[in-house]
């Protein structure tokens, strides 16, 4: 692959990776945001795929497929699932305030900083991303590390979004896009870390949705709801 | 050179001023094709510029020189915008003047005239539209602005025809993120702009949604016929501004007489086909609550900013 075409590619993958992460900011329905995660997963895959190619290592493009497999199909199935088990329980019994209740329940009807603001706020911290990577990226400028501050919005975005929407489920992207962003930060930065380190990072992730899946369940028997911000109070 | 340049500038203007009125009748009639209507044909609006113009010009009783005023003034902002923006040709003798800070200035002060046209009537209707106007437009500026500069940071300067000549020359600045983030910012920001369908709904007077329609509410006669004159060539002239930016092939970059003959035919044919684009894709659209529409230009914003960042450490080897 020559270098132009590489660049190229790899601009538009790391493009695709940060609006992904915009766009969860910006849509309400948990479901839209959920299909937008695995559309983030198949970026980052793209990248660790573009940067085995070109830098022709074989473990690289293993990563990838199995990044491709894990971020965007099994992890989105899971939540997915977790979703439908959601409104399933609902649609049970469809009165008057259950089925109000039920629409709540699917999107992120208020979250903590309204949407207008999350876009601003996203804006403010992919500069403030730019400005923390440059020293960085003039260590060593080539391709990959100029995407570097992609990877670290993305993580800032991650944060943002785990810190202000009030849904067990959105949280979970949330904290799922914080972890894409690192994955895509030692990509850029370091070309992937060891497969053995890779390994053990998706096997956490998959075990912590897997986890959150169970609470996000547990929670919403508890409590019928799944607003985060109604847990204030111990009971007994 | 300056003969060709001048015939291009003429060309330009001639074909946005009949065109216009053609652009929006050809919407009308995608739409009402799609929608199982037999529509009014192609030619209405002008039909209906001549119903209008032979009417007799009324102005609301306490109104001043703001109303008296706006509809001139947008129609001569919309028609020095068309004689700038580089639709047919790079090469004009206004080329040096074409700057993007120029051009969005010209559109502010063309919305500017018409919402203090809508305060100066003193109705509830007017004042409604001219805030809401305002409101949008304080948004949509800075995304146009955001937009072109980011494709103008590639070519190093904020000159439109530059911009444009540059993109013919290197097809791959807009395939770059920062290009493809500033075509999607941008077509938000026209369609705000033009007072199209998910920002403002331009064939309602339902009170509660209307934005534009509000503030024209007590224009009768010629002066209704201007200021539907100057809605249609701003659309005309920013779509046209969307094909140059974006699919800049096929207009002219030196000075000969065919070229602009062949450019003009594209152009013509480029804003045509966004324009059925645009209204297929209206029928399926519904207009957002007023208190959505910061949302969706929050967004755009956000993509222009994000496109200019983007240009800065997406740009590959520079």
């Amino acid at each position: 692959m020559n270098n132009s075409l590489f660049t190229q590619l790899l601009d538009l993958a790391c493009g695709a990776f940060l609006l992904a992460a915009v766009v969860v900011l910006w849509r309400r329905e948990l479901a839209a945001i959920v299909r937008l995660f695995a559309l983030q997963g198949l970026a980052l895959a793209a990248i660790a795929l573009l940067l085995g190619l070109h830098e022709d290592r074989w473990d690289l493009i293993v990563v990838a497929a199995g990044i491709g497999a894990l971020r965007a199909s099994l992890l989105p199935y899971l939540i997915r699932r977790a979703l439908d088990a959601l409104v399933a329980d609902r649609t049970r019994d469809q009165d008057g305030a259950r089925a109000y209740t039920y629409s709540e329940e699917v999107r992120e009807t208020e979250p903590l900083v309204n949407v207008a603001a999350s876009l601003l706020t996203a804006a403010a911290l992919t500069l403030l991303a730019y400005a923390v990577a440059r020293p960085l990226v003039e260590l060593d400028p080539t391709p990959a590390t100029r995407a570097l501050p992609v990877g670290l919005a993305v993580v800032l975005i991650g944060f943002f979004v785990l810190v202000t929407r009030r849904r067990a489920l959105a949280q979970v992207v949330g904290f799922l896009l914080l972890d894409n962003g690192i994955t895509a930060t030692a990509f850029l930065a370091a070309s992937g870390v060891p497969l053995i380190v890779e390994l053990g990072v998706s096997f956490d992730v998959l075990l912590a949705v897997l986890v959150l899946q169970l609470l996000t369940a547990r929670v919403r028997e508890a409590f019928g709801t799944t607003d985060i911000d109604d847990l204030r109070e111990l009971h007994d | 050179m300056n003969t060709v340049g001048y015939t291009a500038i003429a060309l330009q203007v001639g074909a946005v001023a009949a065109g216009a009125p053609l652009l929006t009748g050809l919407m009308r009639q995608t739409r009402a094709l799609l929608e199982g209507r037999a529509g009014a044909g192609l030619l209405q609006p002008w039909r209906d510029m001549r119903k209008l113009l032979r009417k007799e010009p009324i102005t609301p009783v306490g109104t001043g020189p703001a109303f008296r005023w706006a509809p001139p003034l947008l129609v001569a902002t919309s028609l020095v915008l068309a004689v700038l923006v580089p639709l047919v040709s790079t090469v004009t003798p206004v080329h040096a003047r074409a700057d993007l800070i120029v051009v969005v200035a010209l559109l502010a002060l063309g919305t500017l005239a018409l919402a203090l046209a809508g305060l100066d009537t003193g109705t509830a209707f007017g004042g409604m539209g001219a805030s809401r106007e305002m409101t949008i437009a304080a948004l949509v500026e800075p995304t146009i602005l955001m937009s072109v500069f980011a494709l103008s940071i590639p070519a190093g300067s904020t000159n439109l025809p530059v911009i444009v000549a540059g993109a013919v020359d290197q097809p791959a600045r807009l395939t770059s993120p920062a290009g493809l983030l500033a075509i999607a910012a941008l077509s938000v920001a026209v369609l705000a702009e033009s007072g199209r369908l998910p920002v403002d709904n331009p064939s309602t007077h339902l009170e509660l949604t209307m934005v534009h329609e509000a503030m024209v509410l007590e224009y009768a006669g010629p002066d209704l016929a201007l200021v539907e004159f100057g809605a249609q060539l701003r659309l005309a002239v920013l779509l046209g501004l969307l094909a140059s930016l974006f699919a800049p092939w096929g207009i002219a970059t030196s000075a000969s007489l065919t070229a602009v003959l062949l450019a003009l035919l594209l152009v013509v044919l480029k804003v045509a086909l966004l324009g059925m684009a645009l209204a297929a894709a209206e029928v399926f659209w519904a207009k957002l609550r007023l208190f959505r529409v910061p949302e969706l230009l929050a967004g755009s914003f956000l993509l222009a900013l994000l496109a200019v960042t983007a240009s800065y450490f997406l740009g590959g080897e520079r």
